[in-house]
């Protein structure tokens, strides 16, 4: 007898997108299922961008998407550590709410849960979730239709939060695949900040693709701190939708710590009057890594300001990229603009691909961009050592000086020396 | 305490330094004087390490350690200081830290505990008193938009916070005013005792009237081409070195 063995060739998308086959979402409200069943036809027309998508040049994602992944919470018992100096944490484990882990206190105005929680309370949800999906981005698109789980914060009119909120999102097996979906709503007047972070306790394969939404209302005040410490061999995509009101202060700081792809999609929509806006970035590299930090912003009314800080350490034979765009609409006049990025390359085989973009259409505005790259200052290092610091902790205090602007910006005091520590750690640091 | 034997250094191909001899023992202070690009500095930065320099003949033994052989770091642990010429500015990193992390790094080195915070900021307010040094520049970046004179005063300041065994100061003198100089002369002169050494490289017998040599060196085309006591010094400073360069001349005719 002959057996027939007929194999039907999958294309990369549909494999990938198998993945998500044994997920299960009768539990979710209709207005989520809605938005789930849209994506997914929004998927069926758009591909995985390859390098020749200009968008994508400098970031291979093939990597990433052709490997096979489990989605699952874990078996075992979680060891993680917890320690965050806030009353208010939403963890998440592999892409799942842990109601176990996660702890609240209650403060007046706040609102702070779980993302599936809310979409069985918030009406402010149900109005805007997905709301600031872009319909052409595929990983956006795929956390629209796949998400799982994620924090959703909502701060009342003028309530300024006393501490910061912290959302832990934990990948703690191996080859795991998470979306992890975040909403953040600010009203007038509000003011908090947040800590997002990616911890990646277990060693390889996994892949986040992460999306957050987050509204800035008139005169509301927004910071947040973006940790992102995936494992050597792990990936993460993390796109941000912001939109500001008049008057208000958006500030972002990314420290990618790990990880052996990380691609930030940071887009600002900068619609009111009067907005201050802060992209601040820090990426220390070792080995393999690649990082690729795209942001764009957009100055869409007068009297905007808006500084970005970007610095790369690039050591081993680790890549970074950075594309920021500013865009300054023509009604957008006396708007400021700084943007910089800077790099320390340490190696020969490391590199950086720069493009700081400024885009201005209106003529009465201050702007600036610049992009520097270098080596680490020999004069110096030689200088710190004549004084007795070995070679490693003038290193590091040469790249803690060359850092400091970026940390400096940070407004969480255990997030500015968890970093600084880091630096320390990584750079054989000063005792 | 420093003992140099036919020390013979290049740099991209040019020799610089043609056979330096030079001993120089505990609780002697001695000067180096020459035309400029004569090899001062050179011999400088070669002894406390400068990798672009190489050494091709002659050695140095420092305190009983083969001096060229040790990093840069380990002959200032060994007690080994060099006031620089051009002092770097380093924005960011704050003069007091990193002078904590040397001053400790040496201590662990030698199985001592760090010192303690107190201690180490009253060492600082003394030595910053010492050199004049206003308290407000030993906090910040090392040496950035400080004047050429406050560079030095801080090198000075960092020499009396390391305590070293033997002092190498490059040109200290040049660019002060009258009361820096004699405020930078009185610190060297304060942290003088009889188990460290100096050597001084000045263009200045100036500066020799408030830091008193045991011996002048004179350091001609990479050569000390001639030594003497405090009033060679005088006689330079009056004549020039023409006189010494025609001795030479003579000689080797
Ligand atoms: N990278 C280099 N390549 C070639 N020649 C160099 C280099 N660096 C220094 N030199 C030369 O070495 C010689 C000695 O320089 P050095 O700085 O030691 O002189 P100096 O005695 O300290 O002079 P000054 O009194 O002006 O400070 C000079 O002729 C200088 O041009
Ligand atoms: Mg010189």
């Amino acid at each position: 007898m002959e057996v027939m063995n007929e194999t039907v060739k999958m294309s990369t998308k549909d494999t990938f997108l198998s993945n998500f086959n044994l997920l299960d979402f009768s539990f979710d409200e209709d207005f989520s299922k809605d938005i789930r069943s849209a994506a997914k036809n929004t998927i069926e027309g758009l591909e995985f961008p390859t390098s020749k998508v200009e968008y994508w040049k400098y970031t291979r994602i093939n990597k990433i998407i052709k490997r096979d992944y489990s989605i699952s919470a874990p078996e075992n018992k979680v060891e993680i550590d917890l320690s965050v100096p806030s009353k208010n944490c939403i963890v998440l484990i592999n892409g799942f709410y842990s109601e176990e882990l996660s702890f609240f206190e209650s403060e007046v105005g706040v609102t702070f849960s779980s993302l599936s929680e809310a979409k069985k309370n918030s009406s402010v949800l149900k109005e805007k979730f997905n709301s600031l999906v872009k319909k052409d981005e595929i990983f956006a698109q795929i956390n629209s239709a796949y998400h799982q789980d994620g924090a959703f914060m909502h701060v009342e009119k003028n309530v300024q939060a006393e501490e910061p909120y912290y959302i832990l999102n934990f990948v703690d097996d191996s080859n795991i695949l998470s979306n992890p979906r975040n909403f953040v709503f600010l009203e007038q007047g509000a003011n908090v900040k947040v800590v997002l972070k990616t911890i990646n306790t277990a060693n390889a394969g996994s892949f986040t693709n992460m999306v957050s939404e987050l509204f800035i209302e008139k005169n509301a005040h927004f910071e947040i701190n973006k940790i992102q410490n995936e494992a050597d061999d792990s990936f993460q995509i993390a796109t941000e939708q912001v939109v500001q009101a008049d008057d208000s202060t958006f500030k972002i700081n990314t420290f990618t710590l790990n990880g052996a792809i990380v691609r930030n999609n940071l887009n600002i929509d900068s619609l009111g009057k009067n907005t201050m806006t802060y992209l601040n970035g820090l990426y220390p590299l070792k080995g393999k890594q690649h990082v690729d930090n795209h942001t764009y912003l957009l100055h869409r009314e007068p009297n905007g300001e808006s500084h970005e800080l970007y610095k790369g350490i690039l050591g081993d034979s680790s890549t970074g990229v950075f594309n920021g765009k500013v865009f300054v609409h023509r009604e957008a006049q006396k708007t400021n603009a700084f943007q910089s990025n800077a790099n320390i390359v340490m190696t020969d085989s490391a590199t950086i691909n720069s493009k700081p973009e400024l885009e201005i259409y209106a003529d009465d505005v201050k702007c600036s961009h610049g992009s520097t790259t270098g080596q680490l200052d020999e004069e110096a290092l030689f200088y710190l050592r004549a004084r007795g610091l070995s070679k490693d902790s003038a290193r590091a205090v040469l790249v803690n000086a060359f850092a400091s602007d970026v940390i400096e910006q940070i407004g969480v005091e255990s997030v500015k020396e968890e970093i600084e520590q880091y630096i320390d750690d990584n750079y054989q640091g000063i005792k | 305490m420093i003992k140099i034997k036919n020390l013979h250094a290049s740099i991209e191909g040019t020799e610089i330094l043609r056979g330096i001899n030079l001993e120089v023992k505990a609780g002697e202070i001695h000067a180096i004087m020459g035309p400029n690009g004569s090899g001062k500095s050179t011999l400088a930065s070669v002894l406390a390490g400068r990798d672009e320099y190489e050494v091709t003949e002659g050695s140095v033994d420092f305190l009983g350690n083969d001096l060229l052989d040790m990093e840069p770091e380990d002959r200032s642990r060994a007690g080994l200081f060099l006031a620089f010429q051009y002092p770097v500015e380093i924005p960011g990193v704050s003069n007091i830290n990193f002078l904590k992390t040397a001053i400790n790094e040496a201590r662990e080195k030698r199985g001592e505990e760090p010192m303690a915070a107190k201690d180490f900021l009253k060492r600082v307010k003394d030595k910053s008193k010492l050199v004049e040094l206003d308290g407000r520049l030993a906090n910040r970046s090392v040496n950035e938009g400080f004047s050429g004179g406050e560079k030095k005063r801080n090198e000075i300041f960092q020499m009396a916070m390391l305590d070293p065994k033997l002092s190498v100061l490059d040109e200290t003198d040049s660019g002060l005013d009258i009361d820096a100089l004699r405020v930078v002369a009185n610190g060297v002169n304060q942290l003088k005792t009889k188990d460290n050494a100096s050597i001084v490289i000045t263009h200045y017998q100036r500066l020799l009237d408030y830091i008193v040599p045991d011996f002048v060196h004179v350091l001609y085309q990479g050569r000390i081409v001639k030594t003497g006591p405090k009033e060679l010094a005088l006689e330079l400073e009056e004549k020039g070195y023409d006189w010494i360069i025609k001795d030479l001349e003579e000689v080797s005719a």
